[in-house]
């Protein structure tokens, strides 16, 4: 049994270890700043990742806000008060078959739609990709926090006059706020990490976007595309470092978030 | 209609419409993609495609044999390897390890959980593979560059541990312990104690967290494709190169994207991931409700 | 008083649970094949008591225990780890909530006696009939012992508890307010199980109601914040308690 636990962490340590020696030594302030510069081939690719790093954010932080806005108005509705539970619970399956499909099949999807349009990769065909992506993680991580809300107190806010849209989004938000902040943490997480959806929606560029119609790079396209080119392994270790960063701050803004908000609600 | 009652209703109506927008997401995804696969699957019986293993889409032949052997051998591996040794870790950090041990462990597999496919790609593909074709292959006297099945089914369990761990810790400390106490009053040891009762009670979250892995591991597309070796053909041993129904449709859609007739084909690959998982989940949620109704505590 | 022996002594006990000093300096005897009630107020450490005999208290984390605890003259705090689950088999256990097993009714009975022994199925099966009719929940169960348990009502539940624990043959039964979630006719139906089987068991029941244990006690101990304030027979202790605190317990005073 302790083997089983050393194996699991020692995989995980060695991996995290790798990324960051690897990715801390390839960080220099040049490669943060810049975008990449053209070089003659055969020599190291020049410049930074300035531009997947922007496109990332770009790409994931709109996202995020849209997918978490549909996403509580859906949690919400989910309750039994709205719907019957026959119902909400086939659309809670469905967003978990959502949750657990590949994520190129997002990308796969847009991308029709991009190509039937007439429209080419970009950024905002990404964001549209990334943004279905995070839809049923944080809606089924702010379903699920939801339903703990004890029934007394809909009740209680019942009994006050309140209708059922006032006491939704006064109370039961307010009480599982914890949860529903991280869900929208894990979807930004996933977001932000995730290569298939935007590989072929958001197109590629070394420059940093200047309109939402404009291809971008990003972080794990960055890293998809450059993992095998030796030259290019620095740069990819650098994105790599970056999402490694991002992660744990995500994660542990979670923790921090959940822990200091648990303050005012009720058990 | 005072102003109150007026947001109410542009409210609710607005949860309403999101609600709709996600369900019919659901089904235009699959529409589309039946849609897409009609192509191929007018021009080659779907007995063909599935174990026909000869992929020549030039020639019009889309056999995908190779590719499902590959998955299934990919994702199996890494099944194996990870449920036992995840089930195990769990079992230990909640009822053996110290209270010390226990709390920096669980916020770690949190992050690990969270980390992006493409970093366990890189780091696969970069050390895990050299290892393989130096030490691993050579081991079982077969020759291999790295880049195999056996590579991919090894990353993706790792990729698997943080999901099942982390399920199954929750479950385990969410036993109330006078039911531990129960049995160890009757004189069982504390592993007869976690073998009869602990992982009994657990069994419906168990399961769960096993189909939440297989999900994982059997969509897992890029860190896959990145050390698979992207090879169409019947694989003689695990350390082939091959190629699973994900990782395939990331390794050919470039390629392909521009005649109808292959992307039908990767369409139906899409497609029947997509009816995988849905069935999956189907069949789990089936058995979840009736492990819920048997071992209640 | 003389001529009885007793089944469990504990001398200089002191338990510490999270840095509260739980059990002070608790000196205490339980006399053989009888029925001892351990009263006191809510909160002053009975359960903490119960559980110290069968070192189930060391499950938990941050507990020091110091002190002897002799079961048979024998003191059971020195005995290594490995010989706890022997200890434990002598006592059984009966909760405040039941407890039954993530299992089907006949699985919990014979739970024990699967893992202690190696009777075949049908030794196995002719003992979970015994242990069931013992509990008055025979005729009850007999046409279902397929079921899962947790398809008992509560009070079937508990008498279930009680059959799975004399199924391994203990000697000693230690209940812990075993009828307070129950309901008045469960209650009485487990009181009087109680009455019956202290003839062949030594039994330590913790309760916080004085009237049950005026109606079953043969022996009273009488625990107040951590401390044995008194103990005797029955007869003396409700007739003719010595204590001031005692006296103000009884009159309800204190509670």
């Amino acid at each position: 049994m302790i083997a089983s636990v050393c194996i699991v962490l020692g995989s995980l340590i060695i991996i995290f270890g790798l990324v960051i020696m690897n990715g801390a030594s390839s960080l220099t302030l040049e490669m943060i700043t810049q975008t990449p510069t053209l070089t003659p081939p055969g020599s190291p690719p020049g410049g930074g990742i300035l531009n997947a790093i922007v496109g990332s954010l770009l790409l994931a932080l709109p996202a995020t806000a849209f997918a978490s806005l549909i996403g509580i108005s859906i949690a919400l509705f989910l309750q039994t008060d709205f719907l019957h539970p026959a119902v909400s619970n086939t659309i809670r399956f469905m967003l978990d078959v959502l949750w657990g499909i590949p994520s190129i099949i997002y990308g796969i999807f847009c991308l029709m739609i991009m190509i039937y349009i007439g429209m080419s990769s970009s950024l905002i065909v990404g964001m549209i990709a990334l943004t279905m992506l995070e839809i049923p993680i944080i809606t089924r991580c702010m379903d699920e926090s939801i339903k703990m809300v004890p029934i007394g107190l809909r009740e209680g806010s019942y009994s006050l006059g309140s209708t059922k849209f006032e006491t939704a989004v006064r109370v039961v938000r307010r009480q599982a706020f914890p949860g529903i902040l991280a869900g929208i943490l894990l979807g930004l997480g996933r977001g932000i990490g995730d290569a298939a959806s935007i590989l072929f929606t958001a197109g590629f560029s070394n420059r940093i976007p200047t309109s939402i119609f404009d291809s971008t790079a990003a972080l794990p396209t960055m890293i998809y595309n450059l993992y095998s080119t030796p030259l290019g392994q620095s740069k990819a270790f650098a994105a790599a470092f970056i999402l490694l960063i991002i992660v744990l701050v995500v994660s542990v803004l979670s923790r921090l978030l959940t822990r200091r908000f648990k303050k005012h609600i009720i058990k | 209609m005072n102003k109150r009652k007026l947001r109410d209703i542009i409210g609710t109506n607005l949860m309403r419409i999101a609600t709709l927008f996600i369900s019919l997401l659901f089904f235009l995804i699959l529409i589309l993609l039946i849609y897409r696969s009609a192509l191929v699957l007018g021009t080659h019986s779907i007995i063909d495609v599935l174990f026909s293993s000869i992929w020549n889409p030039d020639n019009g032949q889309f056999g995908l044999a190779a590719v499902l052997i590959d998955t299934i051998l990919v994702t199996g591996i890494a099944l194996l390897v990870a449920i036992p040794i995840s089930l195990l870790s769990a079992v230990y950090i909640v009822e053996y390890a110290p209270l010390k041990l226990r709390r920096t462990i669980r916020p770690f597999i949190d992050v690990l959980a969270g980390v992006p496919s493409v970093v366990y790609g890189l780091c696969a593909f970069l050390f895990l593979a050299p290892f393989v074709k130096d030490i691993v292959a050579p081991w079982f006297g077969v020759q291999s560059t790295g880049l195999c099945i056996f590579s991919a089914a090894i990353i993706l369990s790792i990729m698997v541990f943080p999901i099942i761990i982390s399920l199954c810790i929750e479950s385990f400390d969410a036993i109330p312990i006078s039911l531990k106490e129960a049995s160890l009053s009757i004189g069982a040891t504390k592993w007869e104690t976690v073998k009869k009762v602990v992982f009994r009670a657990s069994a419906p979250n168990i399961m769960a967290a096993i189909l939440l892995g297989f999900g994982r591991a059997f969509g897992e597309t890029i860190a896959v494709n990145m050390v698979i070796g992207g090879t169409i053909r019947l694989p003689s041993s695990i350390f082939n190169p091959g190629e699973t129904l994900a990782s395939l449709i990331a390794s050919k859609y470039g390629e392909l994207m521009s005649i109808p007739l292959h992307e039908s084909a990767l369409m139906l690959v899409a497609l029947i991931l997509f009816i995988v998982v849905l069935l999956f989940y189907f069949l789990g949620f089936l058995l979840l409700r009736r492990a819920k109704k048997r071992w209640s505590y | 008083m003389s001529m009885e022996s007793y089944q469990i002594e504990t001398k200089n006990l002191n338990v510490h649970y999270h840095k509260n000093h739980v059990l002070k300096n608790v000196d205490i005897k339980i006399p053989a094949k009888q029925l001892t009630a351990v009263i006191g107020p809510s909160g002053c450490g009975k359960t903490t008591l119960l559980k110290s005999f069968n070192r189930l208290l060391e499950i938990q984390e941050e507990v020091k225990i110091e002190g002897q605890i002799l079961v048979d003259g024998e003191n059971i705090l020195d005995r290594k780890g490995s010989e706890i689950p022997d200890i434990r088999k002598k006592m059984g256990l009966l909760s405040q909530k039941p407890y039954p097993l993530p299992m089907s009714i006949r699985d919990n009975v014979a739970y024990g006696l699967r893992i202690h022994s190696t009777k075949n199925k049908g030794e196995i099966e002719k003992t979970v009939e015994h242990c069931l009719q013992e509990v008055g929940l025979w005729n009850e169960v007999k046409d279902r012992l397929h079921d899962p348990a947790s398809r008992l009502s509560v009070g079937q539940q508990q008498r279930l508890c009680l059959a799975r624990a004399i199924a391994v043959q203990p000697e000693v039964l230690l209940c812990d307010e075993p009828t307070s979630a129950l309901d008045p006719i469960s209650a009485q139906q487990i009181e009087k199980l109680l009455l019956k089987l202290k003839k062949e068991y030594t039994v330590v029941l913790v309760t916080h109601t004085l009237r049950q244990a005026k109606r079953v006690a043969d022996y009273v101990i009488f625990l107040y914040f951590g401390m044995v304030i008194e103990q005797g027979t029955a007869d003396e202790f409700f007739n003719n308690p010595k204590n001031p605190e005692t006296k103000a317990y009884l009159s309800g005073e204190i509670s």
